[in-house]
């Protein structure tokens, strides 16, 4: 057997204070309490960091709004261009160092940050600084909202970040930030950014702390735009917070969706598309392929190969380059994913995981499968954000997609079939705000993303994106 | 799987029942694997492995019975001061320099290989490709590396291809067989598989990428393709059949590569030199100078290693 040596990428590029304070009107200011941010991967407590209470946003709205009236809203959009230029190459620049810093606070694999988070954070900055001067062409007359509040999840901290601070940036607005609890550390990089970029003070302020500091965030009287990327759960609080208030609001929530696999399809791209859409940072993706639906014919040959690749998931270390499947970000979403598969078991699935050893510090669930699940089984509804598939099969095209889209979510679907007419059929039935075909889980600053019924409203990315933060 | 009593007709149907190959999802899946970061023990040890799974090569109308001699005291001895070094899988010639090859390599458990099958085109009546073959094999070859007929593939006439091969390996005997697809003509993903499993399916001992005479060579997804058609192919009849990948391999760490790609695709079983080979010819000296740079810390230059 060729076993790889460990490859681990060095830590030593990247410096973690002991504690940081708030990012409030270009100055980092210390606040009353703090919270700890630990490392999933061996459970060591980074650093400390400042919890933002309802005084503490404030301030930074107030800062924001000053930031928005004195100078970012009256700059030519042109000139607005320039600093985004300048945030998306020093991140270009540093993208080792937030690589390491994001897999350290998050638990994901080095290589999805190396390879995929950090270059589509870059992208997303210049690709909407590219539109910063050109808003017109957008939309007609476009004038900026005003302060934006926004409040991203852990699943792919900074990526989350740069999906709502560009667009709004290159629009005219300034933001206040919540980055998530369990995941601050690129946001308070991210800040530092922002400084070595000559960032007008006070156009982005970061706020860091928890549910509460989101919430004096979300329900301040001075913001006049809510986005939220997270849970359905707080996604409906925040509509309630919000209604019947002047603040425009776009939600990203959960998802559960179907990736189908016709019997005509490439196998072993199917397959790897599976891999990818399930286990990929560990599941944690609002987006996942978390429903494999397969057509029944092929259903034991594809399950067979899934099952044979599965087994070659290297899972450990994050910071090993040849680690696929990192550490799970928190012990509370551990014990959800536990929680759930042990329902799926219950319920009557049939669960399977590759033999695996798992590292006795930090917090790792093993990829797993559940065959012989029924639409009615609650693995097949909620959605796990776990390394956790769920396995059904369907009989035609016509089952395939009643299937799909029974679910109170609509983000994403995935159609694997060789038939290009079928693509084109399932994607105009499927109610996903995404639908790939032959692929999964790929994303492009151009492309917008976003979803229907409980996974939310409003899109992000693309042209679309824009619309977000324009009157 | 005997093809014996398939028709043409159930021939083509079978080839062209067999799953697509996504190009995109291909390409990509062997751009990963390219990223696996080797280092340390796992190098020293995919290093002797690659050079064990060496096939030397030359294949010039200039080669000389000289040549072909020091090519096989390199392959027997690769680095000369350093006895730790494996030996090379095989010495791969044309047909009349088999005899010269035989005789060098004597019993030091280096095989010769030969191509034949008026290689590298194929393009000659098939009662001359079956003499090339039986010259080969009387003379000593232990493999026979023959080409398919690639516009009869393209042309769908997948019967004659077939045949040609059946003929050739009953021209063998006890010598392994590896059919050499020519994937840079082939082009297509759904090819490389389809011609994959017809040269299984034909009795190929090995199935192999490429000449070496035409670019685009061996190519990792190609290669990734051709691993996936063996791993089908035992799982459906029980029979492991070979790979090599030839052509355009020329860095250790390209080689590092194709071994990941095994590792992760076909699987561990076939990482020993009796289920993959890399045709190469200058591989070698960078296998052997990285080699070196690991044992000592320091990189020699090129004169330090031989010139065959």
């Amino acid at each position: 057997m060729f076993e790889y040596a460990p490859a681990p990428e060095s830590r030593e590029i990247v410096d973690i204070k002991p504690s940081y304070g708030l990012f409030i009107d270009g100055e980092f200011v210390d606040a009353d309490r703090s919270f700890k941010t630990v490392d999933p991967a061996s459970e060591e407590v980074l650093a400390e960091i400042a919890e933002a209470d309802a005084a503490d946003v404030d301030r930074a709205v107030t800062a924001a709004r000053k930031a928005y009236d004195g100078v970012w809203s009256q700059m030519p959009g042109s000139e607005r261009a320039k600093y985004i230029f300048r945030i998306a190459r020093i991140i270009q620049e540093r993208s080792r160092e937030l690589a390491v810093l994001e897999s350290i606070d998050n638990g994901k694999p080095i290589r999805e940050s190396r390879d995929v988070d950090i270059p589509l954070v870059a992208a997303h900055f210049f690709y909407y600084a590219g539109w910063a001067d050109k808003l017109e062409y957008a939309v007609r007359d476009p004038r900026p909202l005003g302060v934006a509040g926004q409040v991203i999840p852990w699943n792919f901290p900074l990526l989350m970040l740069a999906w709502k601070i560009a667009p709004a940036l290159a629009c005219g607005n300034t933001v206040v930030l919540k980055p998530a609890e369990t995941t601050p550390l690129t946001a308070l990089a991210f800040a530092e950014i922002c400084r070595q970029a000559d960032l007008p003070p006070g156009v982005v302020n970061i706020v860091t702390g928890a549910g509460e500091t989101g919430r004096a965030l979300v329900e301040h009287e001075g913001i006049d735009k809510v986005a939220f990327t997270g849970s359905t759960d707080v996604g409906r609080q925040i509509a309630r917070a919000v209604a019947g208030t002047d603040k425009r609001l776009t939600l990203e929530l959960g998802g559960k969706a179907a990736n189908v696999i016709f019997d005509d399809a490439p196998l072993d791209q199917a397959v790897e598309g599976i891999v990818n859409g399930i286990f990929f940072n560990q599941g944690h993706v609002c987006c996942a392929g978390s429903r494999l639906l397969v057509q029944e014919s092929i259903a034991e040959e594809l399950l067979d190969r899934l099952k044979t690749r599965m087994a070659t998931l290297r899972v450990g270390d994050p910071l090993d380059k040849n680690t696929d499947v990192g550490a799970i970000n928190s012990a509370e979403q551990l014990e959800k994913i536990r929680m759930l598969s042990e329902v799926g078991e219950e319920e009557g699935a049939t669960r399977w995981s590759p033999p695996c050893e798992l590292p006795d510090r930090g917090f790792w669930f093993v990829p797993t499968i559940f065959t012989d699940v029924a639409q009615s089984h609650r693995i097949a509804r909620e959605e796990i954000f776990g390394p956790v598939l769920s396995v059904l099969t369907f009989r035609t095209p016509q089952e395939a997609v009643e299937k799909a889209n029974n679910t109170p979510y609509g983000l994403s679907a995935g159609v694997w079939t060789e038939k290009g007419s079928r693509i084109l059929w399932m994607a105009q039935r499927l109610r996903a705000g995404v639908v790939w075909a032959n692929t999964f889980n790929k994303f492009d600053p151009a492309s917008p993303f976003g979803g229907y019924k409980e996974s939310g409203f409003g899109r992000e990315g693309g042209r679309h994106g824009l619309e977000a933060y324009l009157r | 799987m005997s093809t014996e009593t398939l028709t043409g007709a159930e021939l083509r149907r079978f080839l062209h029942g067999l799953p697509g190959v996504d190009q995109v999802g291909a390409e990509e899946r062997a751009a990963r694997l390219a990223t696996r970061s080797i280092k340390k023990s796992a190098k020293a040890e995919a290093i002797d492995l690659a050079i064990s799974m060496v096939d030397l090569t030359t294949l010039e109308g200039a080669d000389t019975p000289g040549k072909v001699r020091a090519l096989c005291a390199k392959g027997m001895h690769p680095d000369p001061g350093d006895v730790s070094v494996p030996k090379v899988a095989a010495i791969c010639v044309y047909s009349d320099l088999v005899a010269e090859a035989v005789r060098t390599l004597g019993d030091s458990g280096v095989a010769v290989a030969s191509v034949a099958t008026a290689f590298p085109s194929g393009r000659s009546p098939l009662e001359a490709k079956l003499a090339d073959t039986r010259q080969a094999v009387q003379d000593g070859a232990a493999e026979i590396d023959m080409v398919i007929d690639r516009g009869a593939f393209l042309a769908g006439d997948y019967d004659k291809v077939h045949d040609e091969i059946v003929a050739t390996k009953a021209e063998c005997g006890e010598a392994h067989l590896k059919v050499i697809l020519e994937t840079g003509e082939l082009v297509t993903y759904d090819n490389v598989r389809r011609a994959s499993w017809l040269a299984m399916m034909a009795g190929a001992d090995f199935i192999k990428t490429s000449t070496g005479k035409m670019s685009p060579a061996a190519t990792p997804p190609v290669t990734l393709v051709m691993l996936e058609a063996v791993r089908d192919f035992r799982a459906r009849t029980g029979r492991q059949v070979g790979v090599k990948a030839a052509g355009g391999i020329r860095t250790t760490k390209d080689a590092i590569k194709y071994l990941v790609l095994v590792n992760e695709t076909a699987g561990p079983d076939w990482l020993t030199p009796e289920w993959f080979r890399i045709g190469a010819s200058s591989l070698l000296n960078d296998l052997l100078m990285q080699r070196r740079k690991l044992t000592t810390g320091v990189y020699a230059g090129p004169d330090y290693f031989t010139l065959d």
